[in-house]
């Protein structure tokens, strides 16, 4: 599996991060924050609920620019990024299909993609209205629509909270499935210590506000010997490196 | 449910094509039963107070009639279509274009929901008179008058439209690189297309009341001169022909036009999982 486009990191060196309220309070949401992702690793930041996590993705994704320091974005591939957001975020009035291939550039909207829609199950879905499907369903083609744009870094903002478990457990397959095919890099927000270790090889553990870096936890293990015996014992290795957290 | 689109009736109603049919015929018969009545009361009152001042529906009908046979009526409808037509553009662009600017930057509004308050307060008359004595009783006047009408009230309605955006889409359109022309079709049009269908609405019926007064002002032609003229020949028969006509007009353009594209924007919304 070649790795995508020249070797460059994801870098992220994010000095402060200051929320000001109408009131004038601030609150310092993040602060020396900085990490790095290899080149085709899928890392997690893992976190507490409300650490700055989403905070640090929106700055990632250019949303927000009202913060002191830099990042570097991975090249290579479309020189695109993708997103999957904590809501599916699709287009109520265009359907799947037409969701997945307006995020595509002018020049790839005609692409086939009956292999992705066929891999993440979505082969007989292409022309329903978002409205039309269900939940976990929503999320595929979100998944599908940020894989389609062959993106140089893929971000993922919580992508299977307020799914149920064996939902989540499933999409969770179907994702690392789709990014098997092609490794990007990727970097996954979660609060979930187990779907990060299930899902990535490198996990970022985040403090309380305002966020900074913990410390790394490398998962070398490849990714289909975590059973589940692996992962508890992966589970309590993490526990001793980091008491307290998750 | 792939099934093809059931055209206006409910989704469900297509299993049976005969209760479909009937579901679909029945609130045409409902309308039709209800003009008739109407017709037919005013035919009464017509017998029982009868005067030149109020004719009945079969005079109305013959001169309807006779000034379809000599073509009056077509020009004048069609002066008139023309007009409602140009100022109904006009307005509804020109409006969304300051309304979703307005509703999008909070400073910009503050500063000028006085003038949006203003201009929705100015009479119609007033607009219509000054549009007439600084530009000159021409064409380009009298639209543009209509339009500056109708102008306060579209980005009244679209300003509504821009702050109820939501702001996921546009990051979304924002992350996945959406040209210009993308994020105004396929994100800022759809999300908007509630607030058009109301500001459309208003804004015909708004619009056509307001030419016929610009017609009677300054034209020498339209349905507006045509009433002004037989309301000076006092012929109330012909301004009935003139008005009823009129406003069969509309009621087509709404039933073949406004209500089949509104149910195409909507087509999404009427197959729920």
């Amino acid at each position: 599996m070649q790795p995508v486009g020249a070797a460059v990191p994801l870098r992220v060196d994010i000095a402060e991060k200051i929320f000001r309220s109408a009131q004038g309070v601030s609150v310092t949401a993040l602060q020396d924050l900085s990490f790095e992702v290899r080149q085709g690793e899928f890392a997690c930041l893992l976190g507490p609920s409300g650490c700055g996590k989403t905070t640090t993705l929106r700055i990632l994704l250019g949303l927000d620019k009202d913060f002191s320091g830099s990042f570097q974005l991975p090249e290579g591939g479309s020189n695109r990024i993708a997103a999957v957001f904590q809501e599916p975020t699709l287009l109520p009035w265009r359907t799947v299909e037409q969701n997945v291939r307006l995020a595509l550039p002018k020049g790839l909207r005609t692409k086939n993609l009956d292999g992705l829609f066929d891999t993440l199950g979505l082969a007989g879905m292409r022309s329903l209205y978002p409205a039309e499907l269900s939940l976990g369903l929503a999320r595929r083609a979100a998944l599908a629509r940020a894989f389609a744009t062959e993106p140089a870094v893929l971000f993922l903002d919580e992508p299977f909270a307020s799914l149920d478990e064996r939902t989540a457990e499933r999409l969770r397959h179907l994702l690392l499935t789709v990014w098997s095919a092609r490794p990007t890099t990727a970097l996954m927000v979660t609060h979930n210590l187990r779907e990060a270790l299930m899902l990535s090889d490198r996990i970022i553990v985040l403090a309380q506000r305002p966020a900074r870096v913990l410390g790394m936890f490398d998962v070398r293990l490849p990714r289909h010997y975590r059973n589940p015996q692996v992962m508890s014992d992966l589970l309590r290795s993490f526990h001793q490196k980091f008491p307290g957290v998750a | 449910m792939t099934a093809p689109d059931t055209g206006d009736r409910a989704p469900g109603a297509a299993a049976d094509s005969q209760s479909g049919l009937a579901t679909a015929v029945a609130p045409v018969l409902t309308v039709a039963v209800s003009l008739l009545g109407l017709c037919l009361l005013w035919g009464l009152a017509a017998n029982a107070w009868p005067s030149r001042a109020f004719p009945g529906p079969g005079q109305v009908w013959q001169v309807l009639l006779a000034e379809a046979a000599n073509g009056d009526l077509f020009y004048h409808l069609g002066a008139t279509l023309g007009r409602v037509a140009a100022a109904y553009v006009i307005a509804m662009v020109v409006g969304s274009v300051i309304g979703v600017f307005l509703g999008s930057y909070r400073r910009a509004d503050r500063f000028f929901s006085p003038w949006v308050i203003l201009f929705l307060n100015i009479p119609a008359l007033v607009v219509i008179v000054l549009a007439y004595i600084w530009f000159g009783l021409n064409e380009a006047a009298a639209v543009g008058a209509v339009a500056v009408n109708k102008i306060p009230n579209v980005v009244v309605t679209m300003r509504e439209g821009a702050r109820a955006l939501d702001p996921g889409y546009a990051e979304m359109a924002a992350v996945y690189r959406f040209g210009p022309f993308d994020r105004i079709r396929h994100v800022l049009l759809p999300q908007l297309q509630p607030y058009l269908a109301a500001a459309s609405r208003s804004g015909i019926a708004l619009i056509w009341k307001i030419v016929l007064v610009v017609e009677l002002l300054g034209r020498s032609n339209g349905v507006g001169f045509q009433i002004y003229l037989y309301f000076q020949l006092f012929d109330v028969a012909a301004i009935l022909a003139y008005t009823l006509a009129f406003v069969a007009v509309m009621l087509v353009i709404e039933l073949l036009l406004v209500q089949p594209v509104e149910r195409h924007a909507t087509r999404w919304r009427r197959r729920p999982a």
